[in-house]
């Protein structure tokens, strides 16, 4: 299923150019890998070691994608995202801090405490908002194209979703009429190939490609590990989108190296060991781009350590400023209920 | 939860045979094999049923007793599975649909509501649909507020629809084979944070009938009628009444559709007093059906207005310091108990 496609064919010549262009570009991309993932091992250890409430749903693994297609955004651009959402936050611009304040339920938090993991919005970087219900928020983000076509505003929407959306029907509803107004928006469908603890082989039918393709949806398959490709494809998508030439779909192959949620400890009967094993040995997006970085002479192994230990101090701090934050007062509970 | 269980006072136990404890999700669970084992057209689907046994691990064990024919694993595809739940049990099966958080049914209500619980009538009553859904409700999860409402009255409200809400494992077990056993649709509701809860059940087959409420706790002072998640509050709360010298009845009516009228209201007429309390939203609720029904009821016995409790009438927020505010406490029944009873 996994397809890995070179960017483009290019030269020597226009490949070293390439290189020193983008140099900037994937320096920040590596940093913004390590963000996520940082941040993420820190919401694992918050719910080890009973410090947050609830559960979260941890984006490690997968990094590549929201990085990927953040990148080729405008920071007006739309995002929606799901229930495994920190890592779209932050691609798309949200502050460490501030985040953990919401995962902590805490005033300064993204949503005050009020959403908490699964909820997390924020209208300054184009967040409009993770969604805990599965597809959820499919019907937004096309209403977010919709109304960047009839304002002109020559935004893009971007629809993050799991391959678990493929079963919810609005899917397919918003997708048809995406297609027909030809509405500015990116369906980006990250498929790390478990709806939960069962695997989508079970569940999903026939061709994911196909199932865009049917609404003359352009769409495209790649290695979603690839921060790169990820990328080129979505820039390419975007624009498209942007020019009037409608909507995209990304079919993005990843994986998440934990469980469906911070809790699912066990989990040998629906996904083994090895797999596992495999995809953190030879497909972690982090360590893909860190070795392109490396074997390209962009960075050497002393700068990449650098920006390693500067990603860690931030979720650091982050996560020591939602700790001491105060919680929201309790009149705050019947405020916000109408605008 | 602080108390006991306290096992059902007025239901009849069918057979002689021993009591054990289980938990309620172990009553769900074995329920569900016995009627599986007994009825060849029953089924269940969701999503995460089989090899999972749901994120709340109540069917685990069913698929490998009953193989993956019978316990199926869906598509996250809620109005998917509830729209065939309905046709299979038009044609001949008894489908049992999990949907794995109340909420959900938002994605399945044109098919619950405008395809199963109308068919039958809209048939002249040729056809029928033995259809039950089961599903959860509650809020402290700390799950914010797509993953933790009660939204019981939403179904409750519905003509052709039955609605069952257990409160301990005996009624859990008796209303799920009633359930699966009735030829109507019916939405069975199980308190996410109850699963745990133990109590008494019998070895030997029984069933509790739709529309017979049961008295959970006997009282003479002030009447407590409680469903669901909030039975083990209103208990709770007598024991602390009980400290001020006040005698709380605690009536469970254990199903909304078919409502018990006269146990609510007998209750209402022996004490007085009465506070309804559910984890629904409070506004057009459940708790103003019922109290409706006791105020129509008991309206010559009353020394007081009947008073409502429900879930405050915002969405449940995640910040545990915020949620802890929306839903009754036994404190918050005592003190309005305490008021109804003129004991301020
Ligand atoms: C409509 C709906 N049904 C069920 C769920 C419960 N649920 C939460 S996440 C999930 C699996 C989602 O799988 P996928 O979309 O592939 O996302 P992933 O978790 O793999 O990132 C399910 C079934 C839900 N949140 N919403
Ligand atoms: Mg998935």
């Amino acid at each position: 299923m996994t397809q890995t496609k070179a960017p483009r064919e290019q030269s020597a010549q226009q490949r070293a150019a390439d290189v020193r262009e983008g140099a900037e570009q994937w320096m920040l991309a590596y940093r913004l890998m390590l963000r996520i993932r940082f941040f993420e091992e820190q919401v694992n250890d918050l719910y080890r070691t009973a410090r947050m409430p609830g559960l979260a749903h941890l984006y490690s693994g997968e990094e590549a994608v929201a990085v990927g297609v953040c990148q080729a955004l405008r920071p007006d651009d739309y995002i929606t995202s799901t229930h495994r959402g920190h890592g779209h936050c932050l691609a798309k611009g949200a502050s460490i801090d501030r985040m953990f304040a919401e995962l902590l339920g805490k005033e300064p938090g993204y949503c005050r405490g009020k959403g908490g993991s699964m909820h997390i919005a924020d209208q300054e970087t184009g967040n409009l908002g993770a969604n805990a219900i599965v597809g959820g928020s499919a019907g937004i983000a096309t209403g977010a194209a919709f109304s960047s076509k009839m304002l002109g505003t020559g935004q893009v929407a971007v629809c993050f979703f799991g391959d678990g959306a493929l079963g919810q029907g609005v899917l397919y509803e918003v997708m048809n009429m995406a297609s027909l107004w030809k509405l500015p928006i990116l369906y980006v469908c990250e498929n790390n190939l478990y709806n939960e603890y069962t695997h989508n082989a079970e569940t999903t039918a026939g061709s994911m490609l196909a199932r865009a393709q049917a609404f003359n949806i352009e769409a495209e398959e790649i290695d979603g590990q690839d921060v790169r490709l990820v990328y080129a494809t979505a820039q390419r998508l975007v624009e498209r989108a942007r020019r009037g030439d409608g909507p995209g779909f990304l079919l993005a192959n990843t994986y998440r190296f934990h469980g469906h949620h911070v809790g699912d400890i066990q989990r040998t009967y629906y996904r083994s060991k090895e797999e596992e094993e495999y995809w953190k040995a030879e497909r972690d997006p982090i360590t893909i781009l860190g070795n392109w970085l490396l074997e390209e002479h962009v960075a050497d192994a002393a700068q990449l350590e650098r920006i390693r230990s500067e990603a860690q101090e931030e979720v650091t701090a982050g996560v020591e400023f939602g700790l001491n934050a105060p919680f929201p007062e309790i009149s705050e509970v019947t405020e916000h209920v109408y605008a | 939860m602080s108390t006991p269980s306290v096992v059902s006072s007025q239901s009849s136990q069918a057979g002689t045979g021993q009591m054990r404890e289980v938990t309620l999700g172990q009553a769900i669970r074995e329920t569900l094999a016995e009627e599986l084992r007994r009825d060849p057209t029953v089924f269940i689907m969701g999503e995460d049923v089989a090899e999972a046994g749901t994120p709340f691990k109540v069917l685990s064990g069913l698929v490998e007793e009953f193989g993956p024919q019978r316990i199926i694993d869906s598509p996250i595809s809620e109005a998917g599975i509830s729209g065939l739940g309905v046709g299979a049990a038009m044609t001949g099966m008894r489908p049992i649909i999990d949907i794995m958080f109340g909420d959900f049914i938002g994605l399945a209500m044109d098919q619950i509501v405008n395809q199963a619980a109308k068919v039958h009538y809209m048939s002249g009553g040729k056809l029928r649909v033995p259809l039950v859904i089961r599903t959860t409700l509650g809020a402290t999860r700390r799950t914010a507020a797509q993953h933790s409402q009660s939204l019981h009255a939403w179904v409750s409200h519905i003509p052709g629809l039955k609605v069952a809400l257990p409160s301990t494992p005996y009624d859990a077990k008796g209303l799920l084979k009633t359930a699966i056993r009735d030829d109507n649709p019916v939405i069975f509701f199980e308190d996410k944070m109850m699963y745990q809860l133990k109590g008494q059940v019998p070895d030997d087959d029984y069933t509790i009938p739709f529309g017979v409420a049961d008295v959970k706790r006997a009282g003479t002072d002030i009447t407590l009628v409680a469903t669901s998640s909030m039975v083990q509050i209103a208990l709770a709360a007598a024991e602390q009444l009980a400290e001020l010298d006040i005698s709380a009845e605690v009536v469970d009516p254990r199903t909304t559709t078919p409502l018990d009228k006269e146990t609510l209201i007998a209750s209402a007429q022996k004490t007085s007093r009465a506070i309804v309390i559910d984890e629904g939203y409070e506004r057009y609720g459940v708790t103003a059906e019922l109290a409706a029904v006791i105020a129509d009821g008991a309206f010559y016995y009353l020394d007081a207005p009947v008073k409502r409790l429900g879930a405050m009438d915002v969405p449940v927020p995640f910040s545990p310091v915020l949620e802890d505010q929306t839903v009754p406490t036994a404190e918050a029944v005592t003190q309005l108990a305490k008021t109804l009873c003129g004991r301020v």
